[in-house]
């Protein structure tokens, strides 16, 4: 069936497949209106409806079933109908419910920012940030648990997990073998793998890019630099395992740490195996393709270079044209 | 003696074993549906009496029945659930421990209008010797030829499984069964699609509970609309209740729906008043889940109508001023009785038996949790009242499945109904430690009808 159907998200309309979410048809219209997701990810079959940070309200179902949904959908796992109306930003409710959501992941965050290594690429920052209320009404003991190896390539700091069940799905869908899961049930539910086994595996780093906050991290890069400090650059290689694009993120000369390219919503272009993440870090190894481009909002982007045209760009003419954006960026700031 | 459909035979000695089931009538239904019914006039008998889901929703059966997707080649499943782990039901234990039967009859002729020829029943870990009994009752059912190939010489096969869950409340919402009866962790899935397009299996599947499946057995026995006279309006037939808490005659009852809430607690057919002389404070109509209302609200609506045990009374008044019938777990709460206690008591359950899978339930329960328990224990706050709703409604509505609904339901409705108690456990925590705050204004007659409600 070709026939598109058309969607309205706070009154933009937008034709796209059939079948397609409600989310993924926001990410085409893209901007703000674009529910924030933190177990959803495209590239992993089955994920999303956990977090329950992309509610949205449908105030029309359909062309044919004009009644509004009771409640808030997930809107990661509701597929679009034709001439579906959607409220995301333009609904209070949804904001409220999103506020009420993001309070309740936190509440048992333990708010390490300070020596989490995944600060400034981390989901959660960016979604209390955008979402959240500044302080928490929360006033008692912050659940922890009892720490666990698991492997010497991957760190998991249990406290920090959201239980997104991403490195699950991973495990399930990119690796051969899974050895890790979800133990206990309610808030004492954790990721763990049963009998303190590693997880080593091709593609086991994987669980790391998939990670939306800082309890799975890469124990190679762990407390070498903070994010911010490092440059990304986007290079690849010939590997026999996985397509070899990654992004290589520099200190000096020195590849601090290899992860796979992240798009805008922070999913991997591609997944890359363990042999590149953990293995491969120097730049003889690498075909150096150029800049990483890191969006401006992000932290990581204030001290990157292709931010920050060098003095020489500026006299020329032609390159002044050809680094239009990248001037317009540099004198807003 | 109001007239018992399910529990007609249950004094009967030995009627847990086939013989004697039998001898009283036992199976007749399977006969009928079998050698004179097509399966669709079983489905159509079934939409004629109104039968609704006993298990709490109260969701017509038939209707269900019909929307089950019947792809050609496909299995299709008809699973039973029993599961029943609500705090204060205990219906579908006192069935299938006494009259096992019934509920393999009700299964048979179940599964045979929805085509099922492999069918499950989803029991409860912690219910082992319900398990034995519904084994051996399957045994017995199969030997007579009930069960099995070639039923009756009709050429229908069925399969009855008995499937010991691992004692999760969880897995008493139907997704969850599912995946807990496929051997995977217990955790709702996210719908659509329904299980009547995708279940067991990614199969069509039917879930239905205990009772609602016994309750196929008097439908087709006596047939529909004879069925439909019992009842009151869109509640029609009959419906366990299992009462609990400070009644003089605690236990499992079969009432017909629409009597009145007061003759319930007070006639001597049934509960037999209040333990003690005491006075009546508070009533969970349909299980811990659902909304606990004073006794002056439980015995009349706001509108002056007295109360009646049906789905439409008992949720008169929407959340403001009503309640549920849920799955039928009836407490009842005498003056001595802390609500304060029972909310944390309640809270307790849910934050243990939240899956874990969506975040609002699986932080929000603790947080409740832990809140009630400080004002329980005398720390409370003032302000952690008006936080203890807006947390509850954070939960509400925002989950996968229903248990975070059942977990904030009852937390919002004791603020609702009984604040100046939380109140008195925050101002004066001492005292709350030592005594509680008794019956205060609860029972009290409504303020426009001063005749209604006394006390016994």
């Amino acid at each position: 069936m070709s026939d598109k159907v058309k969607v309205t998200i706070d009154g933009i309309t937008v034709e796209v497949e059939p079948g397609t979410s409600i989310l993924n048809a926001a990410r085409q219209i893209g901007g703000d209106i674009v529910p924030p997701a933190m177990c959803y990810y495209s590239k992993l079959e089955g994920s999303g409806g956990k977090c329950r940070t992309c509610l949205v309200k449908v105030n029309k179902g359909s062309e044919k079933d004009p009644r509004p949904m009771p409640k808030l959908v997930a809107s990661c796992r509701t597929g679009v109908m034709d001439g579906m109306e959607v409220q995301n930003i333009t609904s209070p409710e949804v904001i409220e419910a999103r506020k009420g959501v993001v309070e309740i992941l936190l509440i048992n965050h333990p708010l390490d920012c300070p020596i989490c290594d995944q600060a400034g690429e981390c989901h959660l920052q960016d979604l209390s940030y955008e979402h959240g209320v500044g302080d928490t009404r929360y006033e008692f003991e912050r659940r922890t648990f009892d720490k666990i190896d698991i492997g010497d390539k991957i760190q998991l700091h249990m406290t920090r997990c959201i239980l997104c069940y991403r490195c699950v799905y991973v495990a399930n869908q990119i690796t051969d073998n899974r050895v890790h899961g979800i133990l206990g049930r309610g808030d004492a539910s954790e990721i763990s793998t049963y009998i303190e086994k590693a997880i080593d595996n091709d593609f086991s780093g994987n669980v790391i890019d998939v990670c939306p906050v800082g309890a799975l991290t890469d124990k190679t890069f762990r407390f070498k630099n903070r994010v911010w400090f490092t440059k990304p650059v986007d290079a690849h290689r010939d590997c026999p395992t996985c397509k070899g694009k990654v992004t290589l993120w520099y200190k000096g000369d020195e590849v601090l740490r290899v992860t796979g390219r992240k798009d805008q919503f922070g999913e991997v272009e591609d997944f890359i195996c363990n042999t590149c993440r953990f293995e491969t870090k120097n730049t003889n190894s690498w075909i150096i393709e150029g800049p990483r481009h890191i969006a401006q909002t992000s932290v990581i982007s204030a001290n990157h270079y292709e931010f920050a045209p060098l003095p020489v760009i500026k006299e020329n003419q032609v390159l002044i044209e050809a680094n239009k954006v990248e001037f317009e960026r540099a004198t807003k700031i | 003696m109001a007239r018992k459909l399910l529990l007609e035979n249950i004094n009967v000695p030995g009627i847990h074993t086939f013989d004697v089931y039998r001898q009283n009538g036992g199976y007749r239904s399977v006969e009928k549906a079998i050698k004179s019914m097509t399966p669709d006039a079983i489905v159509e008998e079934v939409k004629t009496s109104g039968l609704r889901g006993r298990g709490g929703a109260g969701f017509p059966t038939g209707m269900k029945w019909s929307f089950l997707a019947k792809p050609e080649g496909r299995e299709r499943y008809l699973v039973c659930n029993a599961d029943e782990s609500e705090p204060g039901t205990f219906k579908d234990r006192y069935l299938m421990t006494h009259i096992p039967h019934l509920l393999i009859e009700g299964m048979i002729v179940s599964s045979f209008a929805l085509g099922a020829k492999t069918s499950y029943i989803y029991v409860r870990g912690e219910m082992m010797p319900q398990i034995r009994i519904l084994e051996r009752a399957i045994a017995e059912a199969k030997n007579a030829g009930f069960l099995g190939k070639n039923i009756l010489g009709s050429g229908y096969d069925l399969e009855l499984y008995v499937q010991p869950g691992g004692g999760a409340y969880i897995c008493g919402e139907e997704t969850a069964l599912i995946e807990s009866l496929e051997g995977k962790r217990g955790n709702p899935r996210i719908k659509p699609p329904f299980p009547a397009i995708s279940g067991v299996w990614a199969c069509p599947t039917v879930v239905n509970n205990v009772e609602t499946i016994a309750a196929v057995v008097p439908i087709i026995n006596d047939g529909g609309d004879e069925y439909a006279k019992v009842g009151n309006g869109r509640s029609t037939g009959t419906k366990l209740i299992s009462a609990s808490g400070n009644l003089k005659k605690p236990g499992v009852y079969e009432i017909e729906l629409g009597l009145p809430v007061e003759e319930f607690i007070y006639s001597d057919e049934y509960c037999g008043g209040i333990a003690n002389g005491k006075r009546l404070k508070a009533v969970v109509a349909g299980g811990s889940s659902v909304p606990i209302l004073p006794a002056n609200l439980i015995l009349n609506t706001i509108n002056g109508q007295p109360r009646l045990m049906s789905y439409e009374s008992l949720s008169d008044g929407g959340f403001q001023s009503g309640s549920m019938l849920g799955s039928g777990g009836f407490i009842a709460f005498d003056e001595d009785q802390c609500i304060v206690r029972n909310t944390w008591n309640f809270s307790r359950f849910y934050h243990h038996e939240s899956c874990g899978q969506c975040s609002p339930c699986r932080e929000g329960t603790g947080w409740m949790e832990k809140v009630l328990h400080r004002l329980e224990y005398g720390h409370g706050k003032m302000s952690d009242i008006d936080l203890l709703v807006d947390v509850s409604k954070k939960i509400e509505g925002n989950t996968i499945c229903p248990l975070g609904d059942a977990a904030a339901w009852p937390v919002a409705s004791a603020i609702r109904h009984f604040r100046d108690e939380f109140e008195w456990h925050v101002t004066n925590p001492k005292e709350a430690m030592e005594r509680n705050y008794g019956l205060a204004k609860y029972a009290d007659p409504l303020p426009k009808l001063e005749e209604v409600v006394s006390e016994n």
